[in-house]
């Protein structure tokens, strides 16, 4: 079998999901690593039976079949910086020696909450204060690098230098760490591995002995950016006894509300959710200022020739040749074939959209309508830039309208078409948009909330869409008729 | 711009869509509306913009000039109406 302690935090959480090896083959296989490296001095004192304990919970779920926790199987090692219940905390230094909180730290209780086995508390400076590991009242860890040619012992980094030695040794596949000014990441750089410093209030400090309490900050070290980024999820998270805490929040966000999408004819219920919905985001912090995207208008009839000319391009393919029906009638030549296959294979609004694109993409009109639109295009996406120059996020309804009934608007296609009045714009433009339900309209039924962002922004629209979420309360459901 | 009977058996015949005069009659004013609807956008001043054709600032990628897949006749032919000695097969176009 291969040696389990080869491999991270991701690679040990799915091979114990998916029944390769078990939770406790991994504990065992980290314990013997770390009671074999006592030359390391990584840890000031070793938890076997916690990591063996929830590698137990973990396999005892799987053989349930019970879905595993994020980190089941992973055992990690915890900085002696976090307070640990029933197990010595003491900052590595000599005036805490046999402290025993009687609690433990919100991320140590975070990361075992998520399944997370721990074998051990790991050295450091004394009370994180230091950049090499030779301030720990415990002794120096020494790290697992030397020089090519030479026996002399490095420094693993500091202070988080007992974290940084047990990764680069593989005595555990990721650890805690805390960066004061650079304690996770130095230590990360001195031993070949990954570490990130989160933002400051990100991880709670509640139950982290404090050094500088403006600074302090935990974060996630481990071999790879992917495995940092697991376990920092884990870590992080708004925790009320935290005074510095982060709180998911649209503070300091800008939410702009684009008069032009006020369009005329609009339900006064749907104008009435959207007025909500503005509410909603101020009271999570965002100031709400109007903005304007003047060629708002412009957006459905340039879509209307932008995309039937590409699907008219797409849809080329569908010749009755190479995949699909054919229709061949009797004598037929070559171009008889494909147009009477494609008279017959396609529905009403498929050959209306081909016979528009084709219309527009036509010699004599290309200019008049397909390049004028992709003109219009480049405005509609320069209205968004100019107002994301004054907002973050633009707050709008999804649609104009509640769900219609079948056969509503298939009589008319320019009507079907300015359903998608609010969504197309952002479409144009290729920006990240997001709906979210917000609430009913008299007849019962759901009206959503659109969330538009900047490009590559879907973190501020998630956002957002969550402080919508949170105070839309939004829970309704149809009753099952069917 | 009208769009009238003949213009949309025309540009049927593009589309390589074959449609019957009755079909032709209906489809004029469909398309007229639909047409005079996104007419608009001649209102729109373009004259210092350049057409859009990618939203988001990309180069198009180059790989190496070497074969990456091949071999693959059978699959290409698997959903074929028709196809004989691994050749798609289509009506006689050559006398």
């Amino acid at each position: 079998m291969t040696d389990l302690t080869e491999l991270g935090i991701a690679a040990l959480r799915d091979g114990v999901r998916t029944g390769s090896f078990s939770a406790r083959e991994v504990a065992d296989a980290f314990i013997v690593k770390v009671s074999e490296a006592k030359a390391l001095n990584a840890f000031i004192v070793e938890t076997p039976d916690h990591a063996i304990a929830a590698a137990r919970e973990a396999d005892t779920a799987r053989a349930a079949g019970e879905a595993l926790k994020p980190l089941a199987g992973v055992p990690i090692g915890m900085k002696d910086l976090f307070a640990t219940k029933g197990v010595q905390t003491t900052a590595a230094s000599h005036i805490l020696e046999g402290f025993t909180p009687v609690y433990e730290s919100t991320v140590s209780q975070k990361l075992w909450d998520a399944g997370a086995g721990m074998l051990g508390k790991l050295n450091m400076d004394q009370f994180a204060m230091g950049s090499s590991n030779e301030t720990s009242a415990f002794g120096n860890v020494i790290s697992p690098w030397r020089r090519k040619g030479s026996n002399s012992a490095l420094t693993p980094g500091g202070s988080s230098g007992g974290s940084s030695a047990a990764i680069a040794a593989r005595l555990c596949p990721g650890a805690t760490g805390t960066d004061t000014g650079g304690s996770i990441r130095q230590p990360a750089a001195f031993t070949g591995i990954s570490g990130i410093k989160p933002t400051y209030g990100r991880c709670s400090r509640w139950g982290i002995v404090a050094f500088a309490s403006s600074l302090d900050q935990a974060g996630a070290m481990a071999h790879d950016v992917r495995d940092c980024a697991i376990l920092l999820e884990a870590m992080a998270g708004f925790d009320a006894k935290d005074a510095t805490s982060l709180k998911p929040s649209l503070a300091g966000k800008t939410v702009g509300i684009p008069a032009e999408y006020l369009v005329e004819g609009m339900p006064p219920e749907i104008a009435a959710l959207w007025q909500i919905g503005i509410a909603w985001v101020k009271d999570a912090g965002a100031e709400v200022i109007e903005v304007s995207l003047p060629h708002t208008k412009y957006a459905l009839p340039a879509y209307y020739i932008i995309a039937p000319a590409e699907a008219s391009s797409n849809l080329a393919r569908y010749d009755g040749v190479r995949y699909g029906i054919r229709e061949l009638p009797d004598g037929a030549n070559l171009q008889e074939m494909y147009a009477a296959t494609r008279a017959a294979g396609f529905g009403a609004e498929v050959k209306r959209r081909i016979l528009i694109g084709t219309y527009v993409l036509s010699a004599g009109f290309y200019d008049a309508y397909y390049t004028q639109a992709q003109k219009v295009r480049a405005l509609i996406a320069r209205d968004f830039e100019s107002a994301f120059q004054k907002c973050d996020l633009l707050l709008t309804p999804t649609a104009p309208s509640a769900a219609f009934a079948l056969g509503e608007k298939s009589a008319d296609p320019i009507a079907m078409y300015l359903n998608d009045v609010f969504t197309v714009p952002s479409s144009l433009a290729g920006l990240p948009a997001m709906s979210v339900p917000g609430g009913l309209d008299a007849a019962g039924l759901p009206l959503g909330l659109q969330i538009i962002g900047r490009p590559l922004d879907e973190q501020g629209v998630l956002d957002a869409a969550l402080a919508i979420e949170q105070r839309a309360g939004f829970t309704v459901r149809p009753d099952a008729w069917w | 711009m009208s769009v009238d009977t003949n213009t949309v058996k025309k540009v049927a015949s593009l589309a390589r869509i074959a449609i019957s005069d009755a079909d032709a009659e209906k489809l004029a004013p469909e398309l007229n509306n639909i047409l005079g609807w996104i007419e608009q956008l001649g209102e729109v001043d373009t004259s210092s913009v350049e057409p859009m054709t990618a939203v988001i600032p990309n180069t198009l990628r180059l790989r190496e000039d070497v074969v990456t897949e091949g071999n693959a006749r059978d699959a290409v032919l698997a959903n074929a109406p028709q196809g004989e000695h691994g050749f798609f097969t289509v009506p006689k176009v050559v006398e």
